[in-house]
């Protein structure tokens, strides 16, 4: 499973990664492996809040609904609209093509808070 | 513990992901449903199906007894002809669909789902009269061969003329020199066999397929392929779409209920039913805007819920989010409108005809 050295994580199976003073959000390798093919994804709206822990969207595949967690609390600045026509972005590419939103955090310090990589593949270790 | 069908080391080595169903651990996908669906509906798709339960009855009174626990008609039914209906209880709750595999007026196969196999073994064990009633469940392996390349893929394995076996009709054959029961009936839509046999033969045969399937980019199914092709279908789902509670008439099966057979458990409480008339309707419906419908999920006229959606998903056919609901016989029609609330937000459908699906052009191949 991917586990890319350079983001951060949540318990849930979602990345963050810093880009500038923002945080981009997606679902790990892992997530979208788990979930099989994602046929559907519902996201915020640019000016949306979202707090740290709280569901900011849904992710869906042929069998699954999966909520998604925000990873630091803020305000949302981009949304990765092409996902809604072409949602098997996440399966294809968790981690670029299938980035979800851009948050631009009220509390950049809880990003210390999120998983190291190398916690976070310890988790998917543990659940194996 | 769940229990284990005879081909789980198969689906294991084939790199499954496994999960719970109806008790039984069971493949839910292998490459993905996406593209098993594909197979299925392009070419062939391989299914264990051997969690289906089997309930035979047997001796001179066979044909009477489930004549009298069942909706449908099997004097009308030859020998070697398969027939859909339903076991009601008196007050016309369903309790199984099921499919009766009429070997003779003497000898009834009676496939049942997962789920029930007790509850049904013992419900026409209650109801068969003199007739000899067993629970062989777990005597029968079930392979599902499904799609427009399954009789290509089954014919050079199989002893007898496929050609010779029309839909709904089967016969004794051996398949890779394995004893079966060669039905044409599924649970896709598509052309394709079940076959029926015993599941210590399960393994040899599901791998003789699969290397026959490999011209025709044979894939195996899971269950998730399995629920999106019969609900393309709007094929009904027992536990989602119906159960005890529901009656086949508001089920949208009352195509299987005979009234004019003679007396069946359940005949009065559904003929009164009919004369009374419906209080719901289970129908298709097509969700407009973006979000997939499903299970539970309230449908909301006015701001107060009026129906419930049973089952839904997205259509991998037809790219759309598709569904079933019991909708007030006022909303049902084809064509109304009405509001599904998914998740707190309020998103439109509308009633289509069923089935959703059906194939751009008669594929069937000869044999």
């Amino acid at each position: 499973m991917n586990v890319p050295e350079d983001l951060a994580y949540t318990r849930e199976h979602e990345w963050a990664r810093r880009k500038g003073s923002r945080v981009v959000v997606g679902i790990t390798d892992f997530a979208q492996d788990q979930l099989g093919d994602v046929v559907y994804v519902e996201l915020p709206a640019v000016g949306d809040e979202v707090k740290r822990g709280e569901s900011f969207g849904v992710v869906e595949s042929t069998k699954a609904v999966s909520e998604l967690f925000a990873p630091v609390s803020g305000t949302v600045v981009e949304v990765n609209d092409p996902l809604v026509e072409a949602p098997e972005a996440v399966n294809e590419d968790p981690y670029e093509e299938g980035w979800m939103i851009v948050i631009e955090p009220s509390e950049p310090r809880q990003l210390e808070d999120l998983l190291t990589s190398a916690a976070y593949a310890g988790l998917l270790a543990e659940q194996d | 513990m769940p229990q284990r069908t005879p081909l789980h080391d198969d689906h294991v080595r084939l790199g499954a992901r496994m999960v719970e169903f109806a008790g039984w651990e069971m493949p839910v996908q292998y490459a993905g449903i996406l593209e098993e669906h594909a197979a299925v509906r392009a070419a062939v798709g391989i299914f264990d199906v051997s969690h289906m339960g089997e309930v035979v009855l047997r001796g001179p009174g066979a044909l009477a007894a489930l004549q009298g626990a069942f909706t449908n008609d099997l004097s009308r039914a030859a020998d070697g002809q398969a027939q859909y209906g339903c076991l009601c209880r008196e007050d016309g709750g369903i309790v199984d669909d099921v499919v009766v595999y009429r070997r003779g007026p003497d000898d009834l196969l009676v496939c049942v789902n997962a789920s029930n196999r007790t509850k049904d073994f013992e419900w026409l064990a209650a109801h068969a009269g003199g007739a000899e009633v067993r629970n062989e469940s777990d005597e029968w392996g079930q392979i599902a061969l499904q799609g427009p390349r399954a009789a290509a893929t089954l014919q050079p394995l199989c002893d007898v003329p496929l050609a010779g076996i029309g839909t709904y009709r089967f016969r004794p054959g051996k398949v890779a020199g394995i004893e079966c029961l060669v039905a044409r009936t599924g649970y896709t839509g598509e052309d394709g066999f079940e076959l029926f046999f015993r599941p210590d033969r399960a393994s040899r045969l599901w791998s003789a397929l699969l290397d026959a399937g490999q011209p025709a980019g044979i894939l195996p199914c899971g269950l998730g392929a399995r629920d999106s092709l019969r609900l393309e279908m709007a094929y009904r789902l027992y536990g989602s779409d119906m159960d005890d509670g529901t009656t086949p008439l508001e089920a949208g099966l009352g195509w299987v209920v005979k009234f004019d057979k003679g007396d069946f458990v359940g005949r009065e409480a559904l003929l009164r039913q009919r004369e009374q008339g419906l209080a719901r309707k289970l129908v298709g419906f097509q969700v407009a805007g973006p979000g997939i419908a499903r299970h539970g999920h309230a449908v909301v006229q006015d701001g107060r819920p009026v129906g419930i959606v049973t089952s839904g998903t997205r259509s991998p056919s037809l790219r759309t989010s598709i569904g079933l609901a019991y909708l007030p016989p006022a909303l049902a029609a084809e064509g109304t409108s009405f509001t599904v609330d998914i998740r707190g937000r309020p998103v439109p459908a509308t009633v289509v005809k069923t089935p959703f699906y059906t194939h751009p052009a008669p594929e069937r191949e000869t044999p």
